[in-house]
């Protein structure tokens, strides 16, 4: 489904702190399937994510998503394709404070203009689904970290994405939390979703759930095992 | 298009929830701002009432005023010189006007005394200006006595007060018939403070002015439009002290709204960084902190542009009336006519929505073109 074609990724390039993030990464990642990326601090892990959501662009090398070359499009673009095909649940979750868990759900949608109502019920179906029904009203500060995450999922799936990607999901979950979190996981893919994350939590890199995990240090690929 | 109004409609509900979110920080936004436009619409609808309520007095004065003048200064006008004019063509109206200042000690403030043209009171009796009606606690029927420069004590029987609508221009004034005028201020028999005259042709009231001037050398024709236009420069003036005055509040205010405004907070460039992560486009995120900034300025504008309207129309302008009103001990005190021009709504909008739109905007664009993957590492 995406593909990427011997990627670099440099940070301040041409000053003093010029920094590689990635050197020379080709991968190809499959559909309906949990990907998993790993490896220590530093290795590459979430910039590679980044590269595979359509967050940022490659500073060489290709990244194809369905066949098509997607790195040279303009920020423009990239948002459309993030929009419509990637749903993100991020490491601190990063939901707008001061919201209710519906209104940070309905949030991604808000640019494309559905009904109210329809986009209302799209939410709180979500919400249902990943049992937060009864705390859709509550502001988001107000909910635990499990809750919050599944908030930030939910806020992930409102545009109904082919993908999804999840940066470090279960750094700020205790174990029964991070279990649910993959009973999600396997749940998304029965969805035929696809999905990717980045991890370095044994729980989740040796769970069943994920089919294949990617192993990175120093901004190169160390290992793909399926 | 319905798209797109349903578009706006999510990014205004999303900005009022924002704005509801950092309440402290717009509340205080909204009163500086609001007080920065009550200042600037204060001053400008108090100088634009005066300018047309002195217009709308104006416009009943006679057109041309004949004043003589002895070694530069005013002096009376002696016989013979209203028969003199009679005679220039085009001179419709003549009528000798008598009129002087009197210090009233009790007060410390000066009446304007003047004999009523149409309706004088009674002998003995007296029409009184609604300030110093207000100043010396007289009604009708009260007794007012003055002492005369001669030394004199008079006593006038008051016969009414002026009606307040006028007092912009009859505050001090004192009415009296022509007999006690002329015993008062011991006034020679058929001289007069100064001449009214009215003229058949408007067109013609310059040419009757310099004919004027030719047939009585040592007399001063004064125009109707030179005094409204010395009143208009007057108000004009004043209204540039009294914002020379504020301009030092107002560049304050404007500097503390701007850096409030402009400085977004490190809580405001995370949510911008969240929005486009989640799929917001740059504009998107800029569209909606211009209604954020729209709805700020702009109820910021109404409440200080409607308590500036409250303050003119219904207090008078009591804190700038001392600059901008008249300069007699007796301020006159009255309810300006509500008057309201568009142009100056426009330009105070201009100049106090548009700066802060610009304010606002610069920072929001660089926060929202910067790459949302910076959010993933935040």
């Amino acid at each position: 489904m995406i593909e990427l074609d011997d990627i670099h990724k440099a940070f301040n390039q041409g000053q003093p702190n010029e920094y590689w993030a990635l050197s020379g990464i080709s991968l190809t990642v499959a559909a309906r399937q949990v990907t998993a990326l790993s490896g220590p601090s530093g290795s590459g892990k979430t910039t590679l994510l980044t590269l595979l959501g359509c967050l940022a662009r490659p500073t060489q090398g290709r990244v194809r998503l369905r066949n098509e070359d997607v790195s040279g499009l303009p920020e423009r673009f990239l948002t459309e394709i993030r929009r419509r095909t990637f749903g993100f649940v991020f490491q601190q979750f990063n939901l707008v404070r001061g919201l209710s868990a519906l209104d940070n759900v309905m949030l991604p949608a808000y640019p494309l203009g559905l009904p109210y109502g329809q986009l209302r019920e799209k939410a709180e179906n979500q919400l249902a689904g990943l049992d937060l029904g009864h705390r859709r009203n509550a502001r988001v500060e107000w909910l635990s970290g499990g809750e919050q995450q599944r908030v930030a999922i939910a806020r992930a799936l409102i545009n109904d994405p082919e993908v999804i990607i999840a940066d470090e999901p279960t750094a700020n979950l205790d174990t029964a939390l991070s279990r649910q979190f993959l009973d999600i996981l396997s749940r998304l893919i029965d969805e035929g979703r696809t999905v990717l994350l980045t991890s370095h939590d044994p729980l989740v890199i040796e769970s069943s759930v994920v089919d294949r995990v990617v192993r990175l240090r120093d901004g190169r690929l160390v290992d793909s095992a399926d | 298009m319905r798209l797109w109004i349903a578009k706006q409609r999510y990014l205004i509900d999303f900005t009022l929830a924002s704005l509801t979110r950092r309440k402290t920080k717009n509340i205080g936004l909204v009163l500086v701002f609001s007080l920065l436009v009550f200042a600037l619409a204060s001053v400008t609808l108090l100088t634009s009432a005066l300018r047309q309520e002195a217009a709308r007095v104006l416009a009943d004065s006679p057109e041309v005023l004949l004043q003589r003048m002895v070694a530069g200064r005013h002096d009376l006008i002696p016989p013979g010189y209203i028969e003199r004019i009679g005679r220039i063509r085009g001179v419709q109206q003549v009528e000798g006007r008598l009129w002087g200042y009197y210090y009233d000690a009790v007060v410390k403030a000066n009446y304007t005394f003047q004999v009523a043209r149409e309706n004088p009171p009674p002998p003995g009796r007296i029409v009184v200006g609604p300030g110093l009606a207000r100043f010396r606690g007289v009604q009708a029927g009260n007794v007012l006595s003055f002492r005369s420069y001669s030394g004199k004590l008079f006593s006038f029987t008051v016969d009414a007060v002026l009606p307040a609508e006028s007092e912009l221009v009859s505050a001090d004034l004192v009415l009296l018939n022509e007999a006690d005028f002329r015993a008062f201020f011991d006034y020679p028999a058929g001289h007069f403070t100064d001449i009214a005259l009215s003229v058949a042709n408007p067109q013609e009231v310059r040419t009757v002015a310099t004919k004027l001037a030719a047939a009585l050398p040592d007399s001063r024709p004064i125009l109707r439009e030179e005094v409204l236009r010395t009143y208009q420069s007057i108000f004009d003036w004043r209204e540039g002290i009294a914002l020379a005055l504020l301009s030092a509040a107002i560049l304050a205010f404007a500097i503390l709204a701007w850096d409030k405004a402009s400085g977004l907070s490190a809580e405001e460039k995370r949510e911008i960084g969240i929005l486009k992560a989640i799929g917001w486009e740059t504009g998107d995120v800029i569209r909606m902190k211009l209604w954020e900034s729209m709805l700020i300025a702009l109820a910021a504008f109404l409440i200080g542009y409607l308590a500036a309207y409250v303050h003119v129309f219904h207090f008078s302008a009591a804190l700038f009336a001392p600059v901008l009103k008249g300069w007699a001990v007796l301020y006159p005190s009255f309810t300006l006519l509500p008057a309201i021009d568009g142009l100056q709504i426009a330009t105070l909008l201009f100049f106090t929505v548009f700066p802060y739109a610009v304010a606002v905007l610069v920072p929001i664009w660089r926060a929202a073109i910067t790459d949302p993957d910076a959010v993933m590492r935040g």
